[in-house]
């Protein structure tokens, strides 16, 4: 006998084809195939790429409004006078309406507010500056040393901002904007030149860095000079704007009802002022183009479903094609679930492989889009990627259960017949 | 001491209205170690028995004992680890597949029967000398003889030592010498102790077999012991 055991086999206590050889062996059988498998890796690809590309464009977009709003400062909550009807954001409005006025001291008694970090107080006119026979209008904003770094501005090297401190609110310096060196010194240099505004003489301390793009004021063609003298040029003492920084982004709505508490009390009881928040306005964006860049992901996403749907085609196919070898398979041995895992670790190959080359895909497209666009940050989300990646795989395999179900329980001799 | 044993099994086939009966109660015993060839005309039911007595199929009554156990009644898991270990199927168009090689071909029982790979290497290495098929393990079938293909595929339905060897038709595809090496290396593996049953429509290829059935409309006509 070569048979020398006797013994009946205990089909659960055999062992199983195991998990290196199912690899191996869908691996010889999708490559057997390249056509097909070429088509379904590069409609899963498609598919992921798209995703990639869309949610890129989409996030890029969000980053983008995202980025020109935290330029204005991060965690702003700003004091506007008079009391705006709807809340909206209004400056005419506003302004006209006014009943009572915003001031220095005002702005002062806000840094006793615990949910204020800092803040800028901000008086905002037009002036005309003159240096060597060259005169110019200039859009002037009277502040105090804390408006750097609430505005987050930067400054060119070998600059200062205002002094701190009380010097900050009447020293007789200017900082200017990068245009307007640029137009009124030209090559020379602008700093520690003395320049005419208005009536005074002031000392050019510092230089804004050109920033080129930005929402609200362009700074670029600002003075900036401190507070008090920039209200003595415009004959008046009341305050644009009082700029505050909250300590914390879980802070801003604590910081906007003290101050709203301070100027009430300060203002005879009235609510005179209007408060608004940067977050509100942003988060609204942010809310926005969240939602956009999750619809055209889940557009996108449905080209996804369609490659699922064209794997589970092109395994049909396979299933068709093959039949004499899995009809072979279970004569030689093989049991359902053997057949189902080797078809099923063939379409998850193809998926996988289709979703991480759709994947590279998609990056490239991103970073062709980044090197085109510069301004715009097209990443795309890890949650679309996540997302992608993980319906890929799951299409693949989902849409594949069926034909390897079918192939698992084709009856042996009618496969082995066809042939 | 019986290996086989087959009592009353029948297998029919509806085809509209009309029913075939492939098998019409078959009553046979077959002994470890035996060689029997089956001849009969085409449609006399002779791949259907192979197909029962290789657990492919299902008979529609009857019972089949395979080494003294009523295999009929196995689940479909069980069948597939009796297929696994006992029994060895060789067929008329040697069933390889296209994509592996000879030495891949060799080793697929072993690969679904989880054995290691340096112990499936080991086995093939032997089963490749002992076919002479060392030069051509590397090669796909289609870079292969017919006669080739066919001691590959005996080589397959081997390796894991069987104790039943069917053939259906394995030399109606190759010319008439090649056919009569096939049937020697059976043969010898027969020689060795493995019962072999053998389908085949040439009289003197069946003449060979020490005992020789005859079939006709799903019974078995005749049933000579030399
Ligand atoms: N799957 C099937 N469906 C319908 N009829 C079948 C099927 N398989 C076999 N038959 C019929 O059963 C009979 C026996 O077939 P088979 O066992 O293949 O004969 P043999 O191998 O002796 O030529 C034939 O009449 C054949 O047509
Ligand atoms: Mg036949």
């Amino acid at each position: 006998m070569p048979a020398g055991e006797q013994v009946t086999p205990d089909p659960e206590r055999m062992p199983v084809m195991s998990g290196a050889d199912i690899l191996r062996f869908a691996r010889t059988a999708a490559l057997g195939y390249p056509l097909r498998t070429a088509l379904s890796v590069l409609a899963m690809a498609i598919g992921v790429a798209a995703v990639v590309v869309l949610t890129a464009l989409g996030d890029g977009a969000r980053r983008y409004v995202v980025g020109q709003f935290s330029a204005l400062g991060s965690n702003l909550v700003i004091v506007l006078p008079g009391r705006s009807a709807t809340g909206g954001f209004n400056p005419v409005n506003v302004v006209t309406s006014t009943p009572r006025d915003l001031t220095v001291e005002d702005a002062q008694a806000l840094l006793a507010a615990p949910a204020v970090r800092q803040l800028a107080p901000l008086t905002v006119g037009t002036s005309e500056i003159s240096f060597g026979g060259r005169l110019r209008e200039v859009v002037l904003a009277g502040s105090t040393a804390s408006l750097k770094d609430v505005r987050h501005y930067q400054l060119e090297p070998g600059s200062h901002f205002l002094p701190e401190g009380e010097a900050g609110r009447v020293a007789p310096v200017a900082v200017v904007g990068a245009k307007i060196r640029d137009e009124v010194f030209g090559t020379q240099p602008a700093i520690g030149q003395l320049i005419r505004l208005g009536d005074r003489r002031l000392r050019v301390i510092g230089i804004l860095k050109a920033s080129g793009q930005g929402m609200g004021m362009n700074t670029d063609e600002l003075v900036v000079v401190p507070v008090a003298l920039a209200q003595s040029l415009f004959n008046s003492n009341t305050l644009f704007r009082i700029l505050v920084e909250a300590r914390s982004r879980g802070q801003i709505e604590a910081a906007k009802a003290q101050v709203l508490d301070i100027l009430k009390a300060r203002h005879g009881g009235e609510e005179d002022v209007t408060v608004i928040t940067q977050d509100a306005v942003l988060a609204t964006f942010d809310r926005l183009l969240g939602a956009l860049t999750a619809a055209v992901g889940g557009i996108a996403a449905i080209s996804l479903l369609v490659a699922g749907i064209l794997v589970m085609n092109v395994m049909l196919v396979a299933v068709a094609q093959r039949t004499g070898e899995i009809g072979l398979l279970k004569a030689l041995g093989a049991r359902e679930a053997d057949i189902r895992q080797l078809f099923l670790a063939e379409a998850a190959m193809l998926s996988l492989f289709g979703a991480a080359s759709g994947y590279l895909l998609g990056e490239a497209g991103a970073f062709a889009l980044r090197s085109f666009f510069p301004v715009f940050p097209a990443y795309p989300p890890g949650w679309a990627v996540a997302a992608a990646l993980i319906t890929a795989l799951a299409t693949g395999l989902g849409f594949s259960l069926l034909p390897a179900q079918r192939a698992a329980r084709l009856d042996p001799v009618q496969a082995l017949m066809r042939h | 001491m019986a290996l086989i044993e087959l009592s009353g099994i029948e297998r029919a086939f509806h085809l509209g209205d009309s029913v075939v009966h492939a098998l019409a109660g078959i009553d046979l015993v077959i002994k470890a170690g035996e060689y029997v060839s089956i001849v009969g005309a085409s449609g006399s039911g002779k791949s259907t028995l192979l197909n029962v007595l290789g657990l492919l199929d299902r008979p529609a009554a009857g019972s089949y004992h395979l080494e003294d156990r009523d295999v009929t009644t196995l689940s479909a898991n069980e069948q597939a680890a009796v297929r696994s270990r006992r029994i060895g199927f060789v067929f008329q168009s040697f069933h390889l597949v296209p994509r592996l090689t000879a030495a891949e071909n060799i080793a697929l029982p072993l690969l679904l029967a989880g054995i290691a790979p340096a112990e499936r290497e080991a086995r093939v290495g032997r089963a490749l000398r002992e076919f002479g098929l060392e030069q051509r393990a590397r090669h796909r079938p289609d870079e292969l003889s017919g006669g080739q293909r066919q001691r590959v595929a005996i080589a397959r339905a081997t390796i894991m030592q069987p104790a039943l060897l069917l053939a259906d038709e394995p030399t109606g595809n190759l010319d008439r010498a090649t056919g009569e090496e096939v049937i020697r290396l059976l043969e010898a593996l027969n020689a060795g102790g493995v019962t072999l049953i053998l389908v085949t429509h040439d009289p003197a290829l069946a003449a060979h077999a020490q005992r020789q059935l005859v079939m006709e409309d799903g019974r078995l006509k005749s049933d000579t012991d030399r």
